[in-house]
Parts: structure tokens; sequence; C-alpha cells
């Protein structure tokens, strides 16, 4: 399952939500502000987990847009929007967290 | 594959409908099938013919509508405005406003009213629907 997160956690608590529902399969891709918390100076253990196993994405263009693109976090994969398509065809259902 | 879009927000405020168009627009270029965009609660002003942005701006509406003329195999992008979203926001399609009274419609030609059933039926129809919201 495709996990969509658009809110920066600064404003919402959407990533958290997400976090604390995902099961072990799930994947979460960050686009618009909520790949502000893609940057490396914003602490979530949990994101660096999941990222740690390859299962944190966030969208390379709204990276670049907010000025974070030389801070992303490590492990966090950067896909541009035909990468975002091609993890809704992969991963199944996608929810959006709005 | 086939793939359906919903828009919960309108152009120019939020970057929802933005978003909704690359992600739109990379599906197409990949070849897979955009079943429907389906435009819901402040979305439907994505569908305005009355849009006039600054001449260096991006024009969302007629991005959109261009979408629907042109699509992956060559069939149409279906752009679908709620009916009772759109009405309450005083969007209305020709029949929609002789139907009420009213002297004037603003619905781009590209798109076209009809009911949430047609969301329904596009998640029913499509093997993906993604949501762009606020």
């Amino acid at each position: 399952m495709l996990h969509i997160v658009n809110k920066s956690s600064f404003e919402r608590n959407s990533l958290k939500s997400c976090l604390n529902t995902i099961d072990d399969t799930s994947i979460i891709l960050l686009i618009e502000d909520g790949v502000i918390s893609a940057a490396n100076n914003v602490n979530s253990y949990m994101l660096a987990d999941l990222a740690a196993d390859s299962r944190v994405f966030a969208l390379q263009e709204d990276i670049d847009a907010r000025g974070i693109s030389s801070k992303v976090a490590d492990n966090i994969k950067l896909v541009d929007y035909a990468g975002f398509v091609d993890l809704v065809v992969e991963q199944g259902t996608a929810v959006s967290w709005v | 594959m086939k793939i359906s879009i919903q828009i919960n927000e309108g152009p120019y405020q939020h970057q929802a409908s933005d978003s909704a168009y690359q992600f739109t627009k990379a599906a197409i270029a990949k070849g897979h099938e955009i079943f429907r965009v389906f435009f819901y609660h402040d979305g439907v002003d994505n569908a305005s013919r009355f849009t006039v942005p600054p001449q260096d701006d991006r024009h969302i509406v007629n991005k959109w509508a261009e979408l629907g003329i042109k699509n992956a195999d060559g069939s149409d992008v279906e752009l679908v405005v709620c009916v009772a979203a759109a009405l309450r926001r005083g969007m209305l399609d020709e029949s929609e406003a002789s139907k009420n009274g009213i002297d004037g419609n603003n619905i781009h030609p590209a798109f076209r009213i009809s009911g949430l059933g047609q969301l329904i039926e596009a998640g029913i129809q499509s093997d993906r629907l993604v949501v762009f919201g606020d």
C-alpha cells in the first residue's frame, strides 16, 4: 500500500498518524509540504527507521521547490512524477493523508 | 493500467491541482489510461472558463482542458465536476443554468457536470484512485 503525505509535520499531524497506522509492508511518499519531513534536521526516528528499510520516498520537484535538496535525510529515495506514477502502480491502493 | 484522479481543492490557493496535473501528465506519458478526473469540493473551481491568471502564470484550467482533448490512446480524459459541489459554489453549465433560471454559465466546455456516482464508478472501474487535496 502507498501512503501519500502532503503536509509538513510542523503544520499537521498527518505524517505522525500515518506512521502510527501503517503496516510492515506499506511505503510512504512525501509530496508538497510533506517533503519538509525529509530534511535531515527534522527529526523523526520512526521515519528514519522506515527510510533505513527503503520504504520512504520524496518527490524531487517538491524538494527542489523548497530548497532542501542538499539536506535530504539518509536513505530517503527521491522520485520524479514518473516515479510517483510507478509507485502508485506497484504499491496497489494509494491512500492520501489529506 | 486504469487510473482515476480526485481533486478536492481549487487552483492557485493549494498545490493539489498542480500536483494532480503533473501526475496525470506523467501517467499518460507512461502509457497508462486516465479513466476519469473527478473535481470535488473546492476542486470544482478548476473548471471555471472565466479564469484569467496573469500572462506569466500557468493557466491551470486550460492545462486541464487541453489534457481533456488529447489522452494516451487518443481517448479523452474525462474531466467531471461534482454537481452539488459546483452548484453551491456558483459553478454552472448551460443546462444547470437554465434549469435554475440563472442567466449565465461558467463551466469550461472540456469539463462536464455529473453526480457523485461518477466518482464511485471511477473507483470501481479503475485499478487505482489517487486523491489530491489539502
